[in-house]
């Protein structure tokens, strides 16, 4: 694996730090008049998504983390593992529920997913951007109430619960921003 | 490329020659690739190959400009691009310009004087005058310990209480420069100079030292505005013995990758005049100048795209 100097830390490159993965998200390079130089990083923990502020003498050199970005598609759950497949290779393999984490909320089957592997293991699972899914349960609507802006609670057939608009019904289909979990729009089915 | 700041380096520059003109101040040129690098343990040359052999591109044109005023120059300055290897990032470009100067019979304190004179005219939204502060002072008042007799614990303990991530070890000088760039320089006022003088005696470089309250300390300063360090003055020891002391110190540490420069030493056994003298870098006064934070908007064309 790869090694990378403190001069090397810039954005996107991944390192080992106290035996977790992490990205570089900004650096600087400081150095006072006469003294050590040193680099200035913040720094994002791939594994919990925490970003910290961390500070590496100049001369110390760090080992890469083995990180890796793969377009898969998502097959299906037994409920404690999640399944997703390679499609060029159509080598498959397993996420637990932590590299899941909100992505499960999103998925029905066939999505095209980002998995982020870390020797090989997932990491992370990132959900495209928007999903489409139908309401199976919601209170019924105040039908023509169009303009005054009121939400409600809707359930959808992943088991997400996303704020809706007062006249939407069950069964129909939604638009989801998954970064931001809000409903977008209606799906004309 | 920001042609606005073309413009203003070109009108820089000449402030400058005005400036140095009107004071006598003469202009000179040294070379900038020499047979000898600079042995200093964290300032790295850049070497070239060349039929004569390696030789190596001037991180400061301190040696030759000495030279000079041994010869009997008398008070000069110059305005040349320096190299320093693996220095890149918001303030710090491995190639730059430096403004250099030595004044004869000056005190750093009278130097001090002449530089926020310049700086003022550089930077003309400068209003307040300069701030003077001594390095026990800055760190006293910022991380309230003082840095010439805090312990390499203590100084650790402080860093990590002020929120710096940092794991490892290092001598006490690296933990004051931790300090002193993550907590004490970003205190420091953005619409004045700060001059912060009296370093420890281990960053004396080629300044004199004298004992201030019971302290080793370097007649040294440098100039901030804000937490952007603009410039480092010395009053320049002149005792050769010395001299070809911190050289040999600082080359047995670096181990011995960059010759000491023995035409340096030589001539100042000839008798270096007394005199105090400055490095400002003008990148950096530029960004100031146009109120900018990164280096690469006053850069004509940067490390990565050069």
């Amino acid at each position: 694996m790869a090694t990378y100097g403190s001069n090397d830390l810039r954005v996107g490159v991944k390192i080992i730090l106290n035996g977790d993965p992490y990205t570089v998200v900004d650096s600087d390079f400081v150095k006072p008049g006469k003294g050590q130089a040193f680099t200035r990083a913040r720094v994002r923990n791939l594994k919990t998504g925490r970003t910290i502020e961390q500070t590496f003498k100049s001369t110390e050199t760090h080992e890469g983390a083995d990180v890796e970005d793969r377009d898969m598609e998502y097959l299906y759950t037994d409920g404690e593992n999640w399944t997703f497949m390679d499609s060029s290779s159509f080598e498959q393999l397993e996420a637990g529920a932590t590299a899941m984490a909100d992505a499960v909320k999103w998925l029905k089957g066939n999505e095209k997913c980002v998995v982020t592997l870390w020797n090989g293991v997932p990491l992370q699972v990132t959900t495209p951007n928007f999903a489409e899914l139908k309401i199976t349960q919601t209170d019924p609507g105040v039908r023509g109430d169009t303009a005054t802006g009121g939400t409600k609670p809707a359930t959808l057939e992943t088991g997400a619960v996303v704020k809706v608009p007062l006249y939407m019904e069950e069964g129909e289909i939604l638009k989801i921003d998954t970064r931001t979990g809000e409903y977008v729009s209606r799906v004309k089915a | 490329m920001n042609l606005a700041a073309l413009h203003e380096r070109a009108s820089l520059n000449q402030q400058v020659r005005v400036f140095f003109a009107e004071r006598k101040v003469l202009e000179v040129e040294t070379p900038a690739l020499s047979q000898a690098g600079n042995t200093d343990p964290f300032i790295d040359s850049f070497s070239v190959n060349t039929p004569q052999g390696l030789r190596y591109l001037h991180t400061s044109p301190e040696y030759p400009m000495k030279r000079l005023l041994v010869e009997g120059a008398g008070d000069i300055y110059q305005l040349c691009k320096v190299w320093r290897r693996d220095e890149s990032g918001k303030r710090h470009n491995p190639e730059f310009t430096m403004l250099e100067w030595y004044r004869l019979g000056f005190t750093w304190q009278q130097l001090m004087h002449e530089v926020a004179d310049l700086l003022h005219i550089l930077i003309p939204h400068l209003q307040k005058p300069p701030r003077f502060c001594s390095y026990r002072e800055a760190f006293l008042e910022t991380v309230q310990l003082d840095p010439h007799l805090a312990t390499e614990a203590e100084l650790s303990a402080c860093a990590q209480a002020h929120g710096i991530g940092f794991s490892g070890d290092m001598p006490v000088q690296a933990w004051r420069d931790l300090l002193l760039t993550h907590c004490v320089e970003p205190h420091f006022p953005t619409d004045q100079l700060t001059f912060l003088y009296h370093y420890p005696a281990t960053q004396s470089a080629l300044a004199t030292v004298q004992q201030v309250d019971g302290q080793a300390v370097a007649e040294r300063f440098e100039v901030y505005l804000g937490a952007v360090e603009l410039g480092n003055g010395y009053q320049e020891q002149t005792d050769s013995a010395q001299n070809r002391l911190i050289l040999v110190q600082d080359a047995n540490t670096r181990g011995h990758d960059i010759p000491v420069d023995e035409r340096f030493l030589a001539a100042l056994e000839d008798g270096l005049p007394e005199c105090a003298g400055v490095a400002l870098g003008i990148d950096r006064i530029l960004m100031c100048r146009m109120q900018l934070d990164d280096l690469k908007q006053v850069i004509a064309f940067s490390w990565e795209v050069a």
